[in-house]
C-alpha cells in the first residue's frame, strides 16, 4: 500500500516538490479587524496624546509646536507635584485599609454562623451603589453643622469633625468613603480564595498542635497570597483611577488639599481647556502607572514562583 | 344744531390722510409679521440646567405653536455644559443652533473664537425681527455685558445676576441690629450676632476654591481699584486694595462664619442660611427662590433683602450674566433668531422675575406692578434688584482663562481662612497666574 501512503513531504514521497503554502500570511487577514480596532482605540489616541503634549493648544485658540515645554512646566509646577504626592497618599490608604478590612471580613464570613448569607449580602451592598450617588449622600452627611455624622459623634460624646471641609482631614475622609465602598470587593475576592483552599494542611497542622494564629500565618496567608495579589492589583488600579467621588465631594478642595492627579488633569483639560499641558500630564501619569504596574506584576511573579 | 366743515377740521382731516400711509404700514407690519416663515424646520437648543431653562423648556410649546418650528432642547448642569459647548464649537460642527452662555465665564472665549454669530444684523432685519421685540427694553448693563470689545453682539442678554445681601430678620431683630450700610458695619454686626455655642453664625459665604473669588471680588469692587485687571489688561490682584479685600474676606469667614466654611460653595451656604443658622449671606439673587419655600426653608417669610454694603471708596455689587447665542456654523440662523426673540420676550422675562428664578435682562418686568404684587417675594426684594442694577459692575474680569483665574486666586483665599497671610498668598497666586494671563492675551 506504499502508493496510497500520503505524506506532507512530497519530495520524500518521490512526488514533484511543491512550494509549502504559508498559511500564516492568509491568517493575517483575520487579525486585521481586531488590529484596526486596537489601532483606532488605543494606539492612535496614544500617539495623538504624545503629539498634543508637544504642542501649546488651548481649545478655541491656535496650536503651536512647543517641544518639551509642557514637560518642563510640569516639573516646575508645584500644584502638579503636590497632586502626585496626594495621589500616592490617597492610593496607599485606599489600598491598605480595604485589604486589611477585606481580609478580616473574608475570614469572618468564611466561618459558618446563623444568617451568614444575609450578612454577606448586606456587607456587599455598598459596592453595588453608583459612585456619584454615594458621593452625594456622603457630602450631605459630612456637613459640619447639619450632617448626620457630627450628630452621631455628639451622641457618643465626641467632638464634631470638619470631615471634608478641612485640609487636614479631607484625604482621610475621602479614603473612608472609598473604604466603605470597595472593601466588599476585596472581601469577595478573598472569600473565593478561602473557599478554594485545601483542608489537608489544616488537619495536619491541627494534629501537630498548631494554634489557629499559627495556622493563619503559616498556612492561610501563604496559600491566599495569589488572591491577595489579585485584590491588591485591582484595588491599586481603582484607587489610582479614583475621580468621581473626589470630584463630587470636594472638587479637589478645600483649596487644593484633595487635588489628585486625576482632578488636576480634568481641570487642565476641561476647565482651563489647556489640552497640550493636560496631554503632558496624561503621559507622565501613564509612566507612573506603568511603573507601579511593573512593581505589582513583579510581586505577583515572585508570589507565583514561591 | 349742526356745524359745517370748518377750516380747522379740513386741515386736521388732510393731515390725517397724509399720515395714514405710514400708520397703515406700521399697522401692517405689526399684524403681518410672519412668525410661521420657518414652519416645519427643527432647531437644537443647548441650555444650562437652571430654573430659567426649566421655565423655557416648560413653555416651549408656545414657541412651537406660534412658529411651527420644532425645538429639541437640552439642559445640562453648568460645568458639563460649558465643556460640552466649548468642545463642540471647537470641533467646527456644533450639534446645536442656539446655546446658553455664562458671560462671566465664557464671554471672551466665545468672542475671540467667533463661535457665535453677530446678532445685530438679524436684529436690524424687520423681516425676521418682530415689531414688538423692543430691544430698548433690555437694560444697558446687560447689553454691554453681551457686547464684545470689538462691538460685536454675539449673545442676546437673558439674565443678570446681582450679588445681594440676604439677612435673617429674626436674628437681627433679636439683637436690635440694622442691616449694614458699609462692609465695616457688616463685619461688626456679624461678630455681634455670632454665637458659635448655639451654632448660630454672623455670616455664611463661599469659602471653596474658585467659587469664593466672586465674594472677594465683591469686596474689591468697593475699593478705589474695583477691578482685577487694569486698563492695560494686566493682573492687579496683589495691590493694597486687593489685599484689603482679602483681609476683609479672611476676617469675615474666619471670625464669624461656621467651622468648615473653607469647603462651602453657594449650596452649603444656602442650606446653612435656610436652616436659620446664619445672619448674613452675600450671594447671587438667583438663589432666592428656595429661601421663601415654606416646605424647605426655616426662614421663609423672615428673609431680608438689601443691596450689598458700601466699600471704603465705591458702592458696587458684582454682576454676572447669561445670554443666548446662535452658532456661527448653524444653517438655521433664521429659526434660531426667532427662538431667541421668544426666549427673551417680556412674558418669559416676567416669568423669571416673579418665580424667583433670577433677575431678567429686560427692564419692563420690574415695572409690572400687578405681577410684582402677586409674587411671593416682598417689595423689598424687587427694590433691591432695581437698586442693584443701578450699582452693578462685572464681578469677574473679562479674560479667557477665567476658570484658571478663579482656581488660582480662590486657592489663595481658601488658605487665608485657614490662617495664611493674605498678602503672601495673593502675591503667590498673582505670580502664578500672571504668565497664564499674559500668554492668553498674546494669543488673542
Amino acid at each position: 500500500m506504499a502508493g496510497s501512503t500520503t505524506t506532507l513531504d512530497g519530495a520524500a514521497a518521490g512526488t514533484t516538490p511543491r512550494r509549502r503554502r504559508n498559511y500564516a500570511r492568509q491568517y493575517w487577514w483575520f487579525v486585521v479587524p481586531c488590529g484596526a480596532v486596537v489601532l483606532g482605540t488605543i494606539v492612535f489616541p496614544w500617539v495623538f496624546t504624545l503629539y498634543m503634549s508637544l504642542h501649546d493648544y488651548h481649545l478655541g485658540g491656535g496650536q503651536t509646536f512647543a517641544g518639551l515645554d509642557n514637560y518642563r512646566k510640569l516639573i516646575a509646577d508645584e500644584r502638579f507635584l503636590f497632586s502626585i504626592i496626594r495621589t500616592l497618599y490617597f492610593t496607599a490608604l485606599a489600598v491598605v485599609i480595604p485589604m486589611v478590612l477585606g481580609l478580616l471580613a473574608a475570614l469572618a464570613f468564611h466561618r459558618k454562623f446563623p444568617m451568614r448569607g444575609l450578612a454577606r449580602t448586606v456587607f456587599i451592598l455598598p459596592m453595588m451603589a453608583t459612585p456619584v450617588a454615594v458621593a452625594l449622600v456622603w457630602t450631605m452627611m459630612f456637613h459640619p453643622q447639619l450632617g448626620v455624622l457630627n450628630w452621631l459623634l455628639q451622641q457618643v460624646g465626641l467632638p464634631p469633625s470638619l470631615w471634608v471641609y478641612s485640609p487636614d482631614t479631607v484625604i482621610p475622609t475621602l479614603v473612608m468613603v472609598e473604604v466603605w465602598h470597595w472593601t466588599p470587593l476585596v472581601m469577595l475576592i478573598l472569600l473565593g480564595g478561602l473557599a478554594s483552599l485545601p483542608v489537608d494542611p489544616y488537619e495536619a497542622a491541627k494534629i501537630d498542635g498548631a494554634t489557629p494564629v499559627q495556622a493563619f500565618w503559616h498556612i492561610t496567608l501563604p496559600l491566599l497570597a495569589p488572591f491577595l495579589v489579585v485584590a491588591l492589583i485591582i484595588r491599586t488600579i481603582d484607587a489610582l483611577k479614583a475621580f468621581d467621588t473626589i470630584y463630587v465631594i470636594t472638587q479637589g478642595g478645600p483649596g487644593t488639599a484633595s487635588e489628585t492627579i486625576n482632578i488636576f488633569l480634568y481641570l487642565q483639560a476641561f476647565a482651563y481647556y489647556n489640552l497640550g499641558y493636560a496631554s503632558a500630564v496624561v503621559v507622565v501619569f501613564f509612566a507612573i502607572i506603568i511603573l507601579l504596574a511593573m512593581v505589582l506584576l513583579w510581586t505577583r511573579a515572585r508570589v507565583r514562583n514561591a | 344744531m349742526t356745524r359745517g366743515i370748518t377750516r380747522r377740521t379740513a386741515l386736521a382731516a388732510g393731515a390725517g390722510l397724509l399720515a395714514a400711509p405710514p400708520l397703515v404700514r406700521e399697522a401692517n407690519a405689526q399684524s403681518a409679521f410672519d412668525w410661521k416663515r420657518f414652519a416645519g424646520q427643527r432647531i437644537e437648543v443647548s441650555l444650562t440646567a437652571n430654573p430659567r431653562s426649566q421655565i423655557l423648556i416648560q413653555n416651549q410649546r408656545e414657541f412651537e405653536d406660534m412658529t411651527g418650528i420644532r425645538v429639541g432642547a437640552e439642559a445640562i448642569p453648568e460645568q458639563q455644559h460649558r465643556q460640552k459647548f466649548a468642545i463642540e464649537f471647537a470641533s467646527g460642527r456644533p450639534s446645536f443652533d442656539v446655546v446658553g452662555i455664562s458671560l462671566h465665564v465664557n464671554k471672551r472665549q466665545v468672542g475671540k473664537a467667533r463661535w457665535c454669530t453677530d446678532i445685530r444684523a438679524l436684529m436690524a432685519d424687520p423681516a425676521i425681527t418682530a415689531p414688538d421685540f423692543d430691544f430698548a427694553d433690555f437694560g444697558a448693563g446687560a447689553v454691554a455685558y453681551s457686547t464684545q470689545s470689538d462691538g460685536r453682539m454675539d449673545t442676546l442678554p437673558e439674565f443678570t445676576d446681582y450679588f445681594i445681601l440676604y439677612y435673617n430678620k429674626e436674628l437681627l431683630a433679636a439683637q436690635n441690629v440694622a442691616p449694614p450700610a458699609t462692609y465695616d458695619e457688616m463685619y461688626e454686626s456679624a461678630r455681634r450676632l455670632n454665637d458659635s455655642r448655639r451654632q448660630i453664625y454672623g455670616n455664611v459665604g463661599r469659602g471653596l476654591r474658585n467659587a469664593n473669588v466672586v465674594l472677594w471680588s465683591s469686596f474689591l469692587l468697593g475699593t478705589q481699584q474695583r477691578d482685577c485687571i487694569n486698563a492695560e489688561r494686566q493682573l492687579i490682584t496683589d495691590t493694597p486694595d486687593a489685599i484689603w479685600a482679602g483681609e476683609f474676606y479672611k476676617k469675615l469667614l474666619r471670625d464669624c462664619s461656621p467651622p468648615g466654611v473653607s469647603g462651602f460653595n453657594w449650596n452649603e451656604s444656602q442650606t446653612t442660611f435656610m436652616q436659620g443658622r446664619a445672619a448674613f449671606w452675600l450671594d447671587g439673587v438667583g438663589f432666592a427662590a428656595p429661601l421663601e419655600d415654606r416646605a424647605r426653608s426655616r426662614v421663609a417669610g423672615k428673609v431680608g433683602y438689601a443691596v450689598v454694603p458700601r466699600g471704603p471708596a465705591h458702592h458696587h455689587c458684582a454682576m454676572f450674566g447669561t445670554g443666548f447665542g446662535i452658532a456661527e456654523a448653524s444653517q438655521k440662523k433664521g429659526p434660531a433668531w426667532l427662538y431667541l426673540q421668544w426666549a427673551t420676550n417680556k412674558t418669559n422675562q416676567l416669568r423669571f422675575l416673579t418665580s424667583g428664578a433670577g433677575s431678567p435682562a429686560r427692564t419692563s418686568p420690574y415695572r409690572n406692578e400687578e405681577a410684582i404684587s402677586q409674587s411671593r417675594f416682598s417689595r423689598e426684594f424687587f427694590a433691591t434688584l432695581v437698586e442693584s442694577a443701578r450699582i452693578s459692575r462685572p464681578g469677574l474680569p473679562e479674560i479667557v482663562p477665567v476658570t484658571e483665574f478663579r482656581d488660582t486666586i480662590g486657592a489663595a483665599l481658601t488658605s487665608t481662612i485657614g490662617g495664611a497671610d493674605v498678602a503672601t498668598e495673593l502675591k503667590r497666586a498673582t505670580d502664578a497666574f500672571r504668565p497664564v494671563l499674559e500668554q492668553s492675551e498674546r494669543a488673542g
